[in-house]
């Protein structure tokens, strides 16, 4: 089976770099105890397969953000390697758009021109804070249609009724999509994200922290609507969490990273139920 | 004719980086090119780049005709008529066809310009992204990337808050399909002028600071959906009352005490010229 996504070796250091700041014994943590830099993610490699949803746990500064940045291209990594559709890229045809670039090719090295086209085309990134993905003083509509536009849509008709199904389907009252976000509640907010993130059709979806900020009614729906989605549109999805349950009741693999390293990985059930990694035992038991 | 100042007022040295940013603003077409906008005696934002780029192409030989919004008689239009005359000698004209550099402010002409003339706009603000964002930092990317999304959103919330586009003078252009680009506050009747032109068309902002061209025979269009199409200004059954022109930019005038409204040509000298019965 081939992966959708595949990642090698990603590594970020924010400072000066040293050889030692990715030696496996640093006692420091992040921090290398040569020259200081701070290693936020140190040679982390995994995959991701069609249809499947990978989860990253990890305490605050563990890097799981940064790896999410990296792979939306919000972030430059110090080096690392990501493919995508290795084999059989032409499977993400889009018409009009030429993507065959990204055959056999590192996209981390891509230009900035072209890292936004397969962002735009192939990706979808939902934010834990609605502020970051979101316009907040635009539509509703505008919003959702802003990745179209990126896409190249040139059709008000078309961008609003697509702007409409999104919205009924992540059940947001569609006679609102005129009105800006700032206007809505928090859930609703992240629910106009995910539309927003769902436009283009994307392969992969990440969402980072997708439900911290809401109480646990709203949080419930939240997770509910993301579950129905991604069987419906038969997503691959990475969902970034320290919580515990959102791993447990979204994810089927996980891995758990601590330090800016991965230490575990494995099924969701198996690294819950039987985690062998002293981190990660911590990490279980402590949850309430 | 002797003259107190260099041949152009600017000297040689600021002439030929001038010449160098129109040359590569040529051979980027669209593309705002920086440049070391010089002092002139006029205030800048009055004219100061489209000024900077006549002194500089301009020969002995060479015929000038400035106009500000269509019309040779306007202060600004005669003052640096005036101005140019008396630092270099040229002649000037009210005659589109005659001149050889027409420096302009927020028209073309309605007469067809030939290979053998340049048209220079003065620009206020070179930056069709500014009011979608604030910071040139950003724009400098997003044109380096051709990333446009924030203008066409621009649009499409215009589009839905008040049916229509809400865009006037000035209206957003792409230029060779690449850079989107501010045409001057010209209105959107003289986009379609700018589009496969034989003419060189030189922009300028002096107080911005920036040089940009669309060279002759250059595809540009207006921004639009296909369901909202880029529109020109609607004249039709409206005709200048003093010359009768029909399918011109028109002016409103507006009769302070009967309240009637009448039309005139903004282009004075194509208007004088159909009145006199020079054209058709």
């Amino acid at each position: 089976m081939i992966p959708v996504l595949e990642v090698k070796n990603i590594s970020k250091i924010y400072g000066k770099e040293c050889p030692h700041c990715l030696d496996p014994e640093n006692a420091g943590g992040s921090i290398c105890p040569f020259c200081h830099s701070v290693a936020a993610c140190r040679d982390v490699s995994f995959s991701l397969y069609e249809d499947e949803v990978l989860g990253i746990v990890g305490e605050s500064g563990s890097g799981k953000s940064t790896l999410l940045k990296i792979l939306n291209f919000d972030e430059e990594p110090t080096r690392g390697v990501m493919e995508i559709g290795r084999g059989n890229p032409g499977k993400f045809g889009i018409k009009g758009i030429n993507l065959d670039f990204i055959e056999n090719a590192n996209l981390l090295t891509l230009n900035p021109y072209r890292k936004r086209l397969l962002r735009n085309h192939l990706m979808g990134m939902v934010y834990q804070n609605p502020h970051l993905g979101l316009k907040m003083h635009i539509s509703s509509g505008g919003n959702i249609g802003e990745r179209l536009l990126m896409a190249g849509w040139r059709n008000i008709g078309s961008i609003r009724s697509r702007a409409m199904e999104l919205l009924i389907k992540t059940e947001v009252p569609p006679e609102r999509m005129d009105e800006a976000p700032s206007k809505f509640s928090g859930g609703m907010q992240q629910r106009v994200q995910i539309a927003k993130a769902l436009s283009n059709n994307p392969i992969i979806l990440y969402l980072d922290e997708p439900t911290t900020g809401l109480d646990l009614s709203v949080q419930a729906r939240v997770l509910d609507l993301v579950k129905k989605l991604q069987k419906e549109l038969k997503l691959a999805m990475i969902v970034v969490s320290h919580d515990l349950g959102i791993i447990r009741h979204l994810t089927s693999r996980t891995i758990v990273m601590k330090n800016g390293r991965v230490v575990e990985s494995g099924l969701t059930d198996q690294v819950l139920e039987d985690p062998q990694n002293a981190y990660t035992q911590l990490l279980v038991h402590s949850n309430l | 004719m002797e003259l107190d100042f260099n041949f152009g007022f600017l000297d040689e040295n600021a002439k030929r980086e001038i010449r160098r940013k129109i040359l590569k603003a040529i051979a980027i077409p669209g593309y705002q090119v920086p440049f070391g906008s010089r002092e002139m005696p006029i205030a800048r934002g009055w004219g100061t780049g489209g000024l900077q780029i006549t002194l500089s192409i301009i020969g002995p030989d060479d015929i000038l005709k400035v106009i500000d919004q269509g019309s040779d008689d306007s202060v600004n239009a005669v003052n640096i008529k005036k101005f140019i005359g008396k630092v270099t000698g040229v002649g000037t004209t009210e005659d589109t066809l005659k001149a050889t550099i027409i420096q302009t402010r927020h028209r073309i002409p309605e007469e067809k310009l030939s290979e053998n003339q340049v048209l220079v706009f003065q620009v206020p603000l070179p930056e069709p992204l500014r009011i979608v964002e604030h910071s040139e930092k950003e724009t400098r990317r997003m044109h380096a990337e051709a990333d446009y999304s924030a203008m066409w959103l621009y649009l499409y919330e215009s589009i839905v808050k008040f049916g229509e586009i809400t865009l006037g003078a000035g209206y957003p252009v792409m230029v060779n399909s690449r850079y989107l680009m501010s045409p001057s506050p010209i209105p959107r009747f003289d986009i379609p002028r700018l589009s496969m032109a034989d003419t060189l068309y030189l922009f300028c902002a002096g107080r911005e600071k920036r040089i940009y061209a669309i060279p002759p025979h250059t595809y540009v269009e207006g921004i639009g959906f296909e369901d909202h199409p880029f529109r020109i200004e609607d004249f039709s059954g409206k005709s200048c009352a003093a010359c009768g022109s029909e399918g011109t930019y028109l002016n409103e005038i507006i009769d302070d005490e009967t309240g009637s409204r009448t039309y005139q040509c903004s282009d004075t000298s194509w208007c004088r010229k159909v009145s006199r019965g020079a054209v058709k």
